[in-house]
């Protein structure tokens, strides 16, 4: 059978990720060292794993309603209005997901017909894409700028708007760069949303991990922004849980229904023992949340450090747990450069462009790991970045 | 609780600059503090974990349980400093429950732990009863794991 002609044309232009083959290298190597996993190095805290053991000692191995457990949607409502001042209906506005990921693609399918586009500020995460072009959107990137920390500003996305556009994705704080958005960088996109039919759909999975003073600020909390905003959430990185597979969306009620619809035929719920476990996250883990915070905030300020003593230009990150330098200096592509350290200092980290055209020289480095690793890793950095002024 | 203490607790090679950039403060009221800290005894030493076992320079250790007599006006100060500077013993504590003093020591031999049990700690007066403890295997010490390694499970997803 000639399979290439049985794939849809969707999946068939659904682009793959670009960050495969420095792992596989990486995973047969023998004294390779890796920055490049993007999940929390910490297990789940104790408390969370106990609740999900105790779920599954009582027998609760059901199904639960399609929406998720009322309990900790009521959980999560709570949650969100004191960390981030959101107000959602836990009964129409919220939808219990398989990650965050989950979410992403059942708000992108609901919204979004073939000839729509689909704004998508890059460098980004990697699935906003490919899942866009599966349903026929046209993805319609934003380069973001490095002399912009990385911020979407008003005029770019005024730029790219077009009577067309359906959806506009929002991913802050951001996976590669660490780019966060603050409320006077909210304002000025907000005023450029409201009166207009575009739906946001803001991925602010690592809402809490911002470094700074002031907490994260989602847009969906400006005013005139509820009603056009999706919010996308879950635990895999503020609680380290990304093996439980637990996300969430919320958002205007008609939305919520439509992406329900998909969550009900796609996946019926998501998995019972997570969502238990979710509930003790929610109301008894803020603690925990700091500890990770601070920890976090530590390694990065070891890795900037380090950078500067190496001279290798980095605008400072203050969310998620990346770097993300620049590597042009080097007078490499970000794939050579990311070969030649692989190959020559058995460090793996990821080329910036494969989370978008405009990651092209740069490259994301994880802090995501012990502060010994990070040690080792970037004194190899160090003396590879040595060698090749050297040379 | 200062952070700096925490961060010198767990990784000793660490320079005043990467501690310092760690803290968001500037690397000399970092040194300063730490002067500060070697003064007052707060920071009692540096050293280096060794997995003696690797290198076939292990020995024995021990782990003693004591029953002493308090002194009136002392309590068990004086005896747990007394037996703290013979040089054989590495930690002495006091206990709560069935058993006043832990005493960890080390030594070359069996002979060697039950030698200094049966000719220095036993006579000493205050000593009412020892009980010794061989370790036969150490899994995890000061923090950190001994002869098996933690795994980076974590395995290639998109990201």
């Amino acid at each position: 059978m000639d399979y290439e002609k049985l794939i849809s044309p969707g999946a068939a232009q659904m682009r793959p990720s670009g960050i495969r083959k420095f792992f596989d290298i990486a995973a047969e190597r023998k004294d390779c060292i890796t920055l490049g996993v993007g999940e929390p190095d910490f297990k789940t805290p104790w408390s969370i794993r106990e609740a999900g053991i105790k779920s599954l000692e009582r027998g609760r191995t059901f199904y639960t309603s399609n929406s998720g457990l009322l309990e900790l949607r009521e959980e999560i409502a709570k949650y969100l209005n004191r960390r981030f001042n959101l107000h959602y209906s836990p009964k129409t506005e919220m939808l219990v997901t398989v990650g965050g990921s989950e979410a992403i693609d059942a708000c992108i399918r609901a919204l979004v017909s073939p000839g729509d586009e689909v704004l998508i500020p890059e460098p980004s995460f990697v699935c906003y894409h490919p899942i866009t072009t599966l349903v026929g959107g046209t993805p319609v990137p934003i380069p973001l700028k490095n002399e912009n920390a990385f911020r979407l500003t008003a005029e770019e996305l005024k730029a790219a708007i077009t009577p067309r556009t359906k959806l506009l994705i929002f991913p802050f704080p951001c996976n590669p760069t660490g780019a966060v958005m603050r409320q006077q960088h909210l304002e000025e996109i907000a005023e450029v949303l409201r009166g207009t039919n575009i739906t946001v759909l803001s991925d602010e999975i690592y809402a809490e991990l911002t470094y700074g003073n002031t907490p994260h600020v989602s847009i969906a909390s400006l005013p005139g922004m509820a009603e056009r905003t999706v919010v996308v959430n879950g635990f895999s990185k503020s609680h380290a849980m990304t093996g439980w597979r637990l996300g969430y969306a919320c958002g205007p009620a008609p939305l919520i229904a439509a992406m329900t619809k998909i969550h009900q035929a796609a996946i019926m719920c998501a998995p019972t023992t997570s969502q238990y476990a979710a509930i003790v996250a929610m109301r008894d883990c803020d603690d925990e949340v700091v500890a990770m915070r601070d920890e976090y905030n530590m390694r990065r300020r070891f890795m900037m450090k380090r950078f500067e003593e190496m001279q290798l230009p980095c605008f400072e990150p203050e969310g998620a747990f990346y770097v993300f330098p620049d590597i042009r200096g080097c007078g490499l592509s970000s794939e050579d450069f990311c070969t030649t350290l692989l190959n020559e200092s058995n460090v793996a980290v990821v080329p910036g462009n494969a989370f978008g055209d405009s990651g092209e020289g740069f490259v994301r480095i994880s802090y995501a790991y012990s502060l010994q690793h990070l040690a080792e890793a970037t004194k190899r950095i160090e003396q590879f970045l040595k060698k090749r002024r050297n040379a | 609780m200062d952070k700096l203490l925490t961060i010198m607790e767990a990784n000793a090679r660490l320079s005043l600059e990467e501690m310092a950039a760690m803290l968001g403060e500037a690397p000399e009221a970092v040194a300063k503090r730490i002067d500060e800290y070697a003064k007052d005894g707060v920071i009692r030493g540096t050293r280096t974990l060794i997995n003696w076992e690797k290198v076939g320079g292990n020995g024995v250790q021990a782990l003693i349980d004591v029953r002493v007599s308090p002194k009136k006006g002392h309590g068990f100060d004086e005896i747990a400093e007394m037996i703290s500077m013979l040089d054989e013993v590495d930690g002495v504590m006091l206990m709560s429950g069935g058993y006043d003093l832990s005493v960890s020591i080390s030594g070359a031999t069996f002979q060697d732990v039950a030698m200094f049990v049966s000719r220095r700690l036993s006579p000493l007066d205050d000593v009412l009863s020892t009980a010794t403890h061989f370790v036969l295997r150490t899994y995890k010490k000061d923090g950190a794991l001994y002869g098996f390694e933690n795994k980076d499970e974590r395995e290639s997803a998109t990201l």
